[in-house]
């Protein structure tokens, strides 16, 4: 079994079982909602309110996001880092979800700040015939606003919406191109800042301002 | 709402490192007595203890495995109901109840009992009453066995006649 | 094609309330409880929870009670039932070898370590109708006699030292069985699939698939190796304790079946293996189940498929009871627009066969 391999101290097994939801059921409900309105507005900031409070490197957004989405039937993928702290005993006690080194076998992936952003083909894609088995990638940013801005355009977006998210790579909107034209295929993403957090699903298009 | 909260940088007592061996053993007891059992040996040794819920109680489903040919790689047999819990002492320490079924109040006494046992100042008690539990459990299964026992077939060979 | 249809709603009501009038039916008797189903009713439990694929005899003896002992009606409510709880995650594989043992028997071997324990069976009985049970007389308990503590050895494991049968196979896979509750069923599956679809299968369709590859559509040459039925523990893995927590014991049966084979190029003749393994008490179940996972391994064997039993998309498809019976009673719901619609086809069908037959009838006449 892929658990069982640490045995976390002491103080870091407390951690692991303080910050999950204390309702449940109402609180994961309240987290869902905001995720499928972000994902159903594509670029529109939601702020989540404080009901998780995950230890690092976690923000309180991938914290929600984990605790909502995650259960004994996934499998997620963490940086190095954030695998070598007290997260993968949070997250396993909290949801059940089991932690995996193989980004192509991840249902969910989280990236922390500070952390590179793995090329997005190299997480699950989707089939042809299940483009819904890919994976969805949650990124931790500095801010969701104050960076170069991009125009997204497609479903949900009636003309276009402005994200202007800061500390994505110069390359992100290459990437993205790449990943949009394996449509229906592809990843989804989630950004997150703190409390924050935007979506885009493979069906939204970036463009440069200047493009 | 906010979350939830407790002191998280306690240390790990004197006494609360487990024999791993003995907190599996009381578990299966807790599991497998029934709640009454468990009532019973909690009024007697602590019936005042300070309780936090930490996860639960809850009940959902455990998907029971087999085995190909009953020893080959496994396969998915079909799901049975578990109720769990974990809970926190006031002083601490963690406990965490898991059995078949949908008794939530059983699963949370199971809680508290593995919590109590990290406590050390039940210790005794409480490796009484995982003996005396076992050999109960055992006195049911001897049974059950014995019973099958009377059951099965002694063969005789019928005597052939002589030409 | 469907359309909405309006109205019913104080029929439906009254159906219902007539519903729980009838199941509790004569009120100068007393309710039947949940307990003394469980208790005295326990095979029937035991057949509710193996097709829900729902261990927990107590809800299995509330679906049977609330469907009036209508076993599939039972089966449905508590399969619907599980769909409404989160999965804490998989147990460890139970391992039936160490079975705390109710019965065991072998059709193959007669001296076979452990011996040949028949436990509380229906065989031997003379099938006839006891009308002492009508008097709810004493019922003395089960005889005792000393248990001799030898293990009782799989009859799998005795054949296997000789390599004349074939093993249990790599028992690998530690990570990820396949899993029909949570991804669509492809086909040609695997076997672990296949076994959990066997599982949850229909008792009376894998009795008679079971009964056809005897009587010639798709001869495997079966020996009961080993029925065994008993209780294992259930340990699920606890990463936050360090060790699988025991959850508690449930009863299965298990059936080895052991089946001919003359070889093939690649492999020599040796002895075949059917597995069956069942929630409860269910040996009809249990031995039906293996001889159907045998024919189904016909490819595996290069055996010609030529029978049912062998065509896994049939087999598979058609076994579970909850989707069988939610087809077939789909057929109850109000199809009135397209029955209308047909009706009107048929007419026009039939004006056109009588405009067909008109011209003939002038001829013989003219003929005449």
């Amino acid at each position: 079994m892929p658990h069982s391999q640490q045995t976390p101290s002491h103080k870091n097994s407390q951690r692991a079982y303080a910050g999950g939801f204390a309702d449940p059921v109402f609180q994961s409900q309240a987290v869902f909602r905001a995720l499928m309105d972000a994902m159903a507005r594509p670029g529109r900031i939601q702020t989540l309110d404080d009901s998780v409070d995950p230890p690092a490197p976690f923000s309180r957004a991938m914290g929600a996001v984990a605790l909502t989405l995650l259960d004994a039937d996934t499998a997620v993928w963490l940086t190095p880092a954030a695998r070598a702290s007290v997260v993968p005993s949070w997250i396993s006690f909290h949801s059940g979800a089991r932690v995996t080194e193989d980004k192509a076998a991840a249902q969910f992936a989280f990236v922390e700040a500070g952390q590179s952003l793995p090329p997005l083909s190299s997480f699950a894609l989707g089939t042809q015939d299940y483009p819904d088995r890919s994976t969805t990638l949650v990124v931790e940013l500095p801010a969701l606003g104050g960076g170069a801005p991009l125009l997204a355009r497609g479903p949900g977006i009636e003309t276009t919406q402005t994200i202007a998210p800061s500390g994505l790579p110069p390359i992100f909107t290459t990437l993205w191109r790449d990943n949009r034209a394996l449509f229906p295929r592809g990843v989804d993403l989630i950004l997150t800042a703190g409390s924050d957090l935007l979506c885009l699903p493979r069906s939204t298009s970036l463009q440069t301002a200047e493009e | 709402m906010t979350p939830k909260e407790y002191a998280m940088d306690r240390p790990a007592q004197a006494g609360s490192v487990l024999d791993p061996v003995l907190r599996r053993r009381l578990m299966a007891v807790l599991a497998r007595l029934p709640r009454q059992r468990l009532e019973s040996i909690l009024a007697q040794i602590a019936p005042d203890v300070e309780i936090h819920p930490v996860r639960g109680p809850e009940t959902g489903l455990v998907m029971v495995r087999g085995r190909i040919g009953g020893g080959g790689s496994p396969f998915n047999l079909g799901e049975a109901t578990v109720s769990r819990a974990t809970v926190r002492l006031s002083t601490g320490e963690i406990g965490h109840g898991q059995l078949l079924g949908t008794d939530r109040q059983h699963a949370r006494l199971a809680a508290i009992l593995d919590a109590l046992h990290q406590r050390g100042d039940h210790q005794g008690a409480i490796a009484a009453f995982i003996t005396d539990s076992e050999a109960e459990l055992a006195q049911a299964e001897r049974r059950q066995a014995e019973e099958t026992a009377a059951t099965r077939v002694d063969f005789f060979t019928m005597v052939r006649g002589d030409d | 094609m469907y359309v909405a249809v309006k109205g019913g709603e104080a029929a439906i009501a009254n159906a219902h309330r007539l519903l729980a009038d009838r199941r509790r039916g004569d009120r100068d008797l007393p309710a039947i409880t949940n307990d003394q189903v469980v208790a005295q009713l326990s095979l029937a439990v035991d057949r509710v929870m193996a097709e829900a694929s729902l261990y927990d005899p107590a809800l299995a003896a509330l679906a049977i009670r609330q469907a009036r002992g209508d076993m599939i009606e039972a089966i449905f409510i508590l399969r619907a039932y599980r769909t409404t709880l989160p999965r804490f995650g998989s147990s460890l594989p139970v391992e039936t070898g160490e079975m705390a043992i109710e019965r065991r028997i072998s059709a193959t071997y007669k001296d076979l370590p452990g011996g040949q324990l028949l436990g509380p069976t229906f065989d031997y009985t003379h099938r006839l109708l006891d009308p002492a049970l009508l008097e709810d007389g004493d019922v003395p308990e089960g005889t005792r006699r000393p248990a001799s503590g030898e293990p009782a050895m799989r009859v799998s494991d005795i054949l296997s030292g000789e390599g004349l049968i074939e093993g249990d196979g790599e028992a690998g896979g530690e990570n990820g069985p396949g899993d029909i509750t949570r991804t669509p069923m492809e086909f040609p599956m695997g076997r672990d699939v296949r076994l959990q679809a066997l599982a949850r299968g229909d008792e009376g369709f894998l009795l008679a698939l079971a009964y056809s590859t005897q009587r010639g559509y798709a001869r495997t040459h079966p020996f009961a190796g080993e029925i065994r039925i008993g209780s294992v523990e259930v340990e699920i893995e606890t990463p936050e304790l360090g060790f699988a927590a025991p959850l508690g014991r449930l009863k299965l049966t298990e059936c080895q079946m052991i089946n001919q084979f003359k070889g093939s190029a690649s492999a020599p003749p040796q002895f075949t293996r059917g597995y069956g393994l069942v929630f409860g008490q269910s040996e009809r179940k249990a031995m039906a189940m293996a001889l159907v996972d045998r024919a189904l391994r016909a490819d595996e064997f290069g055996e010609d498929r030529t029978a049912p039993a062998q065509d896994e998309e049939f087999v598979i498809s058609h076994c579970d009871n909850v989707q069988a019976t939610g087809f077939v009673e789909h057929l109850k719901l109000p199809h009135y627009v397209d029955f209308q619609a047909e009706l009107d086809l048929v007419r026009r069908m039939r004006r056109e066969y009588e405009a067909a037959r008109h011209p003939a009838d002038d001829a013989s006449e003219a003929a005449e």
